[in-house]
């Protein structure tokens, strides 16, 4: 059996973060992900913000960690051609007293190196936020807030991985770990692995697997956050992110601007037991409308077009980052509740750093390809770039996906790249994510998935084994 | 930039309508733009009979209406069709961009008529609780996977709403050997044709729920049953009355709407046929939702006829 230096748990933000960030060095890594493909857990389901690093604690670890991810992501996000657009955010402030907590974040912010905060009055927000409610006396504007797509972000992090050598094994439950010799021995629902190093970057199960090398001294609560996303026609509601001030447990209900262009709004945050619940509630959507419409009055319910749950992995009011002494070589990357996503990066420098400290060389490659080809959307593309995308190859003018402009090409590359379902090629490419919600297209996506993969129809499925989007083949009844 | 006396947008039988009524009221530059790789348009899953009644004085089904326009259009030399070509822009100048595989185009034409069509209302517009797992189409997908592709999409089925396509969509599964469960209406009856309740639904004694709607849908990875209430009409719940349904499939059948995101966002306004911007015409489903295909096509031929009438006052 091969030794690993180091196997991550989890192909979500995180784990995929750590592995592309260890794939600089010269050491045999491989990433275990449950699901079918990778970002199908927490990753899939957020609100995409690049937080700045305002409404966190100074001193807690988060927030250090989601300022230098703020930092840290704008390089990456070059490097591996995602988009990220630094859109900037306002906190909104309707009262005397809000104004006084907003002087308290800005404040707090700073301690953290937060640059460019400042606060905004009536006269500015009328001019730049001209939907937003006119109750609002002033604001915070936070100019380094972003946006990114996260799963495509996951995607880019794994293919860069890949590229450097790590290996990534999906539908690889991990069931069991045992000690031996001072190795981990990692039984899995495929293989067994054998490793130097561990890390569990298992998101909501972080609990489970920590349990496994006898470590128990935490749990994972979920906490439920509703979000509704807006038809693409209304991409220009806001030119910010829009923020109320937070409560104790979340940032509040958001206008986000996500990096596909539809508005969103949510999230909800509600503490609840079972890791699976991904439903949406009727409760949820008018708690979310109500909100909202408090921070700009004209969002019209008919606008919506989508809507999804996300389940934060809480555990206690902080993440825990660190090695296990009890188990030597075990890295718990655990409760990376919101701002994850954010501080992705930063935390896979962290976990360098712990791994180094703890005993593993890092010795740096030859050749690291930090690179990688920007992918081609035509949604994002100007006509003067579309027109040239298709001289050079024709079906990027073959559209399939008419709310969202997505065309075969597109579809073709994203199945190359390894979208195995038709949830992996909407989160790649849009295509099925529109106001039809792929009424008109699902079944030419099917029928592109069944060429290139040679898969029959039958065997394509929403996300993965169990979930096939048709029963059966009416020629073989 | 390519020019054009007229451009029509959607090759369905409102835009074909369109295009031979425009010829015979003297327009002889006319440029057909439809997505697809065929004419006809919704028409060519609707394998089922009903369609001309009014038009033709014949019962026909869908792809044999659409023939008979599709015909008309092959053998009218001045009419230009390009297919498999998405219209992707309208501006109020009277300017189309389309993509077809290896080419963007863009033509400026004299008059512009929109004919793109309806979509389905989608769960997520209704908003049902719940999960989202494979398992739940819009009837209109379940009728082109049936039809066209020759899939089945479940076999336990329940139908949300009680349009037109749903009840044909009911005897269409039914046929197929699938079990429908429950058609469930909110509304006190139905908004569907009589002769559809009576040899899609009775016929076939699917059971149909009235003042009744779904609470949730349930199931990991795939549908696994839907709680059901009864409501009183204001459609809340009438207490205790909630029951459960298994089912591996959900149709959802609650109404269309026009497509007509490319004018909105063009910044024009509909006024019947009409629109904000003389020489933009709508007509068919993207103008207003018609019951029948018939009216559809009267519709589209007096549009048709009154963009003529605007290309010649130009002249
Ligand atoms: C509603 C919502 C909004 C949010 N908004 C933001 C935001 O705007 N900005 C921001 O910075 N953060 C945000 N977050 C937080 C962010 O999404 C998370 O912090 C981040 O996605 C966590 O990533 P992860 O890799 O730890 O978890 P995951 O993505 O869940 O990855 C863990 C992976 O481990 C796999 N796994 C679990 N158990 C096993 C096993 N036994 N064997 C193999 N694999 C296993 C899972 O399948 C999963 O793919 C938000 C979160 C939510 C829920
Ligand atoms: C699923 C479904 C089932 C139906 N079943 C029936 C039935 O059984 N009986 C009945 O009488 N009516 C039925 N209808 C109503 C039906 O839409 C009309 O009867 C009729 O087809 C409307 O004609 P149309 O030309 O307006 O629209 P469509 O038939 O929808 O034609 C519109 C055409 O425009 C094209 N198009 C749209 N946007 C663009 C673009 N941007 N660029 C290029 N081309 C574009 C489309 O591909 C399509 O071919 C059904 C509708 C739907 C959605």
């Amino acid at each position: 059996m091969k030794l690993y230096d180091v196997i991550i748990i989890g192909a979500g933000v995180i784990g995929t973060s750590i592995a592309r960030e260890l794939s600089r060095y010269k050491l045999d890594i491989a990433l275990l992900e449950k699901e079918e493909e990778l970002a199908f857990g927490v990753s899939k389901s957020n609100s995409g913000i690049i937080h700045p690093g305002t409404q966190n604690p100074p001193c807690s670890l988060k927030g250090k960690l989601c300022a230098q991810g703020n930092f840290l992501i704008r390089k990456i996000s070059k490097e591996l051609g995602v988009d990220f657009k630094e859109v900037g955010e306002l906190i909104v402030a309707f009262n005397e007293a809000e104004i006084k907590e907003l002087l308290r974040l800005k404040k707090e912010a700073e301690i953290l190196g937060v640059y460019g905060l400042k606060i905004v009055d009536r006269a500015w927000l009328k001019e730049n936020e001209p939907n937003l409610n006119n109750a609002a006396v002033c604001g915070l504007y936070a100019p380094t807030a972003g946006i990114i797509s996260p799963y495509r972000f996951v995607y880019d992090l794994a293919e860069n991985a890949i590229r450097n050598g790590v290996e990534i094994h999906t539908e690889t439950k991990v069931i069991n770990i045992i000690r031996v010799d001072g190795y981990f021995e990692i039984v899995t629902s495929k293989e067994l692995f054998k490793t130097k190093y561990l890390i569990n970057a298992a998101g909501l199960f972080a609990d489970e697997i920590s349990k496994m090398v006898g470590i128990d001294d935490f749990k994972i609560k979920p906490r439920k956050g509703e979000e509704f996303i807006l038809d693409k026609k209304k991409e220009n509601l806001t030119n910010h992110l829009i923020f109320p001030l937070p409560s104790k447990i979340s940032k509040g209900v958001l206008i986000i601007k996500t990096a596909d262009g539809n508005p969103m709004i949510g999230p909800t945050a509600e503490d609840i037991e079972d890791k699976e619940d991904l439903s949406t509630s009727d409760s949820g959507f008018s708690k979310v409308l109500l909100s909202a419409r408090r921070l700009i009055p004209s969002i019209n319910d008919k606008d919506i077009i989508a809507y999804f749950a996300g389940l934060r992995p809480v555990a206690g009011d902080d993440f825990i980052i660190r090695h296990e002494g009890k188990a030597h070589g075990f890295i718990n990357v655990a409760g990376i509740q919101s701002p994850g996503l954010t501080a992705s990066p930063a935390i896979a420098l962290l976990v360098a750093d712990i791994l180094k400290n703890n005993g593993l060389a890092l010795k740096k490659k030859l050749i690291f390809h930090a690179h990688r080809k920007k992918t081609a959307h035509i949604f994002a593309s100007p006509f003067s770039k579309t027109k040239k995308l298709i001289k050079k190859d024709a079906s990027y003018g073959d559209i399939v996906c008419r709310c969202e402009m997505v065309s075969a090409k597109e579809i073709k590359d994203a199945i190359k790249r390894g979208a195995k379902t038709m949830d992996g090629v909407k989160f790649r490419t849009r295509a099925q994510s529109g106001r039809c919600h792929g009424s008109f297209c699902a079944t030419r996506i099917m029928k592109i998935m069944a060429e290139e993969t040679r898969m029959p129809l039958t065997g394509i499925t929403k996300r993965g084994r169990g979930s096939e989007i048709v029963k059966r083949d009416r020629a073989t009844m | 930039m390519i020019k054009r006396d007229l451009v029509i947008v959607g090759g369905g039988p409102a835009g074909m309508a369109a295009a031979v009524s425009a010829y015979e009221n003297g327009v002889k530059d006319i440029l057909l733009i439809e997505r697809d790789q065929y004419l006809g348009g919704i028409l060519n899953q609707c394998i089922h009979t009903g369609f001309g009644i009014n038009y033709f004085k014949e019962i026909l089904t869908g792809p044999e209406y659409a023939d008979r326009f599709i015909k008309k259009i092959k053998d009218i030399q001045d009419i230009e069709v390009s297919l498999k070509s998405l219209v992707v822009k309208l501006t109020n100048d009277k300017t189309v961009t389309f993509l077809k595989p290896g080419r963007l185009e863009t033509v400026k034409a004299k008059a512009v008529i929109m004919a793109t069509g309806c979509r389905e209302k989608t769960r997520e517009m209704i908003h049902i609780q719940g999960t989202r797992p494979a398992g739940i189409f819009s009837a209109g997908l379940a009728q082109k996977l049936i039809n066209i592709e020759g899939l089945l999409p479940g076999k336990e089925v329940v139908i949300i709403g009680s349009g037109d396509i749903g009840l044909i969509m009911a005897r269409r599964f039914a046929l197929e050997g699938a079990k429908v469960k429950a058609i469930i209406e909110i509304q006190k009856e139905t908004r569907g044709l009589l002769r559809n309740v009576v040899q899609c639904v009775e016929d076939f004694d699917i059971p149909f729920y009235f003042n009744h709607k779904i609470s949730r849908i349930y199931g990991k990875d795939r549908v696994e049953k839907v709680s059901v209430m009864k409501v009183d009409d204001n459609f809340n719940e009438i207490p205790g009355s909630l029951f459960e349904i298994k089912c591996d499939t959900i149709l959802i059948s609650v109404g269309l709407i026009s497509e007509n995101e490319l004018i909105e966002m063009a910044g024009v306004k509909i006024e019947e046929n009409k629109t904000s911007v003389p020489g933009i015409f709508v007509c068919g489903n993207s103008f207003k939702i018609y019951d029948m295909v018939d009216s559809v096509t009267e519709d589209s031929i007096l549009t048709g006829k009154l963009a003529a009438e605007y290309i010649m006052s130009c002249k």
